[in-house]
């Protein structure tokens, strides 16, 4: 808290929403431990974790449908840690939609106008001007069960953007929907995004669709947050092996520092990255499969035993079992040559490529 | 063995495959038409023939029209069950609103004080309050006792004691209707609408109490049904001037032995009550009343609707926001609990003020009791009389669950396996022996048996017993084999096992518990039964209620506090044990 309030820099002006020191307790349980974040305006920020991390809650903590321990909510400015859901500028869509079943889909999105009290044609214009911006003009009279659940989705949708909230935020909104549907939903969010300019806050366990949409990922885990970055950074530079392991695919070499420039490992004594910072308590070294080649181009390598291959069009990825019985994974172009399984391979990455994680 | 008799048996039992489970229902079915259908209408037709001379007369109609003693009575009962109905929703409604809300664990527990009254007998409970309201009750020795009065207030035998007794019978009822309807509301949707910018007062009003509407209109449609056959509340805790309909049916038959008469009122009786099922299915489509979703209403009536509950939303965020200013926010939120120990107390304090009464040592019903002692459980148990009593109920009422049990659970499996379009009207039949008062059904019973020779016979109340247990033995089946999966039978075929193995060694051990909660659920309706017990007894085989309520008639006395407190005791108990059968067979 200190430390934040002495950097005056750290907070944008055009800040959307600052959290400070937001922390959830129920009784001994801690569902987030103080955790502080900024969203600048217009930005797409994603909640990445596994179940439990605090994802969840730290959103209910936003948008106020759960009353936080400690810390403030600052939304444009101003401090709301204390105000009401119903007051709070925000718009929140659920993961199941929560559409209201009596409602057809013009009055569901005129109810957000209706309770500010806005004059029956100015609703009834941007009802219109928000149904032709999700495509659904032509359902406006049905009721949400007669749609669909990617129709529902963007009645949803509509719901939030057309009152335009200081924030939007998203609940795993693509969770019910198949994979063809959610990819095709994403991009219908990015143009959405794109075209309001409005602040999401978008929380999702799935960390393809947090690589492909957002700005910035927040990742998190135990209840509190890991680490935060753009899609590239977390992807290519993770802090923690966690952070390493849960976006993408890594094969990870726990190990002991010799004080110099290698760790030492079960597999061998790998050279570090040449800037790799000092390491922690528990380095590990993260290679990511489209690292590693077959043969020992470089120094670093290990050898295994191909156990599994994996043909997956564009890509073949290759398991191979380590003399310890750990997995490792290479991933291999179209014109590479596959191997065989059982048969015996020597693996290596460029020291560089390479990331030495705490 | 030939290939053209293996295969006429494979064609056989594939016919025998498709037709089986709807053949199931027939004993159901056929018993239902003969000691239900067949009496009730029968009883309607006595109405419009001339006793005499056999021809069709509307005679009867004529005479009813011809007084307004009738109408004014039917009017009476009009009222009384219309105000049942709306006292009975706006006590009801805040207590299963506060139920829906609990946690799962903590709710099973709190739903047992509104079904432990919800089975309680009407006769215990109309007890209960005659001891209450009495001129010498509990409520008037208190306020006389402590100088608030000086003399008794008029608490019974007037429209006040009937509402009083009507509302406490009636609002389990209503709660158990509207929880399912309340369960099956998405809370998210409340939190939607706030997100959303509603304050909490318009999110209840224009989503919530919405959506639960449906169960409300059901609560209402049945609890108006059932108050319009009632008769043990008005004769006990009415006057002259609250006589219902129900009453002058007994006295027609019981009396006056004018069958035509009482026809023509049961008529006018299921008349009112089929109308009322009508207007229901106008307005909400009468699916809802089995937890089907309710038709959406088109046009301006919708959008009158829809404006009203936002005048309500408005109205009700000035109230809340003035209560809150008056006894603040933490205050506010103590009222719906507040009321609803309320409604708990109301609905449970009666019948156990019985309790101590039950071991007085006085020989009037005084409160409280001058001394302790068993005395009036010793002339209980001394009265070959109660004793008799007690034991032809005990065992009616095994003979009725063991009937109504092997019926109903018959019938749901039939229902469970076909899909046929007839389903929905034989699910409706077997239900309809809990639409159709009472009294109607016991009179029509009462006028057949008296010609086939089975009143003041054990084998007749079984059977009427049976009539009015097989609807709840249905439900609690149905729902059992609802959440069954009837992969596992398909399962059990595929690993070789026939109909009957898969019957006995799957379907049976997996709903077990449903079946002993219809068994025990149809008991404690026979048990408690007294419409019935009135005319099949015929006064001679004379069960527990039908004691109570001739002992009730001729005067009150403590071995009735005694005698309810072992109903109470018996009902509870095997309540318990069905529950946790029931749960224990849906989880």
């Amino acid at each position: 808290m200190t430390t934040t309030a002495a950097k005056p820099d750290a907070k944008p002006m055009q800040a959307k929403l600052v959290i400070e020191g937001l922390c959830k307790r129920y009784g001994a349980t801690t569902a987030l431990e103080p955790s502080s974040l900024s969203v600048a305006e217009g930005e797409f920020l994603t909640l990445l974790g596994p179940s439990g991390s605090g994802k969840t809650t730290l959103l209910q903590l936003i948008c106020g449908l759960v009353d936080a321990s400690e810390g403030r909510v600052v939304i444009d400015g101003r401090d709301q840690s204390r105000m009401p859901v119903h007051q709070r500028d925000i718009g929140l869509v659920f993961q199941h939609y929560a559409l209201f079943p009596h409602l057809t889909v013009t009055e569901n999105i005129a109810f957000p106008l209706k309770m500010r009290g806005r004059p029956a044609s100015e609703i009834a214009r941007r009802v219109a001007d928000t149904l032709a911006m999700v495509h659904l003009g032509h359902l406006a009279k049905r009721f949400p069960r007669e749609l669909s659940g990617g129709q529902q989705q963007r009645v949803a949708l509509a719901r939030c953007f057309v009152y335009q909230p200081s924030i939007i935020l998203m609940d795993e909104p693509l969770g019910a929907l198949d994979k063809k549907l959610r990819e095709h939903m994403q991009i219908e969010i990015k143009r959405l995004h794109r075209e309001s300019g409005a602040t999401i806050v978008y929380v999702t366990h799935d960390q393809e669709e947090a690589l492909a949409m957002s700005d910035r990922i927040c990742l998190m885990n135990h209840a509190k947050i890991e680490q935060l970055g753009t899609p590239r950074e977390i992807y290519e530079r993770p802090r923690t092996a966690f952070a390493a392991d849960f976006i993408g695919i890594s094969n990870i070499f726990r190990g002991r520092w010799d004080g110099n420039g290698s760790l030492e490992t079960a597999h061998g004594r790998f050279a570090l990255p040449v800037n790799a910072a000092s390491p922690g308590a528990e380095p590990a070294l993260v290679v990511r499969p489209e690292h590693l080649r077959l043969g020992a181009p470089d120094g670093n390598a290990v050898t295994g035993r191909v156990s599994e291959i994996v043909y997956a069009g564009s890509e073949t990825r290759v398991i191979a079992t380590l003399s310890d019985g750990a997995p490792l994974v290479l991933r291999l172009g179209p014109d590479d040559a596959v191997p065989a399984i059982h048969d015996q391979i020597v693996a290596g990455w460029a020291r560089d490529r390479a990331v030495l994680v705490a | 063995m030939s290939m053209a008799a293996t295969s006429g048996t494979m064609r056989e039992r594939a016919r025998g495959f498709r037709f089986g489970a709807l053949w199931l229902a027939v004993p159901g079915l056929l018993f239902l038409a003969v000691f239900f259908a067949w009496p009730v209408a029968q009883l309607l037709g006595l109405s419009l023939f001339d006793p005499d001379s056999g021809k069709a007369s509307i005679a009867t109609y004529e005479r009813i029209a011809a007084t307004d003693v009738y109408l004014r009575v039917l009017g009476i009962t009009f009222r009384i069950a219309g105000y049942t109905a709306l006292y009975s929703l706006l006590i009801g409604y805040p207590l299963a609103y506060w139920l829906s809300r609990l946690p799962d664990l903590y709710r099973g527990r709190m739903l047992l004080f509104v079904m432990v009254p919800f089975w309680t007998s009407y006769l215990v409970k109309t007890f209960a309050w005659m001891i209450v309201l009495g001129r010498s009750g509990i409520i008037n020795s208190l306020a006389m006792g402590s100088g608030i009065v000086d003399q008794p207030l008029p608490l019974l035998h007037n429209e006040f004691g009937v509402m009083v007794g009507m509302v406490h019978a009636m609002v389990p009822l209503a709660v158990m209707t509207m929880l399912p309807v309340m369960a099956g509301i998405d809370r998210r949707l409340v939190q939607a609408a706030q997100t959303l910018g509603a304050s909490p007062a318009h999110a209840f009003w224009l989503i919530y109490f919405k959506l639960s509407l449906p169960g409300v209109a059901a609560a209402g449609l049945l609890v108006f049904i059932s108050s319009l056959g009632f008769f043990i509340v008005p004769a006990f805790l009415g006057g002259r001037r609250e006589t219902m309909l129900a009453q002058l049916i007994i006295t027609q038959v019981q009396e006056l032995l004018n069958w035509p008469f009482a026809g023509a009122l049961a008529a006018m009786m299921l008349a009112a009550a089929l109308v009322s099922c009508w207007v229901y299915d106008r307005v909400f489509g009468l699916s809802t009343v089995a937890g089907g979703s309710a038709q959406v209403g088109a046009g301006r009536i919708r959008d009158l609707g829809l404006a009203i509950l936002a005048q309500v939303a408005k109205l009700a965020g000035g109230v809340s926001a003035l209560m809150q200013g008056l006894i603040g926010r933490r205050g506010s939120a103590l009222v719906l609990p507040v009321f609803s120990w309320l409604a708990i107390a109301f609905l449970v304090l009666p019948t156990l003020l019985v309790i101590p009464l039950a071991f007085t040592s006085s020989q009037f019903l005084e409160f409280p009791p001058p001394g302790y002692g068993l005395s009036w459980f010793r002339t209980y148990f001394e009265s070959p009389l109660w004793i008799q009593a007690t034991i032809r109920s005990f065992l009616v009422a095994f003979a009725t669950a063991i009937a109504a049990t092997a019926i109903g659970g018959f019938t749901a499996l039939a229902l469970a396996n076909s899909r046929t379009r007839w389903s929905g009207l034989i699910f409706a039949f077997f239900l309809a022996p809990m639409i159709v008062p009472r009294i109607i059904i016991a009179v029509g019973l009462f006028y057949l048996f008296a010609r086939i020779g089975l009143v003041a016979t054990d084998l007749g109340l079984v059977i009427g017993h049976t009539v009015l247990a097989i609807p709840f033995t249905l439900v609690t089946m149905a729902a059992v084999l609802k959440g069954y999966d009837q992969r596992l039978d398909q399962a059990a075929a595929t690993l070789g096992a026939n109909r009957l193995r898969t019957l006995t060694g799957v379907t049976v051990p997996l709903v077990k518990g449903g079946l002993v909660a219809a068994f025990l659920f149809a008991f404690i309706t026979s048990f408690d039964e007294l419409s019935i017990a009135i005319f099949v007894s015929g006064g001679v085989k004379t069960t527990l209620p039908k004691q109570m309520w001739d002992d009730m008639i001729l005067q009150l006395n403590p071995t009735l506090a005694a005698v309810s407190v072992v109903v109470f005791i018996v009902v509870t108990l095997m309540l318990l044990v069905a529950e946790r059968f029931r749960s224990s067979s849906s989880s």
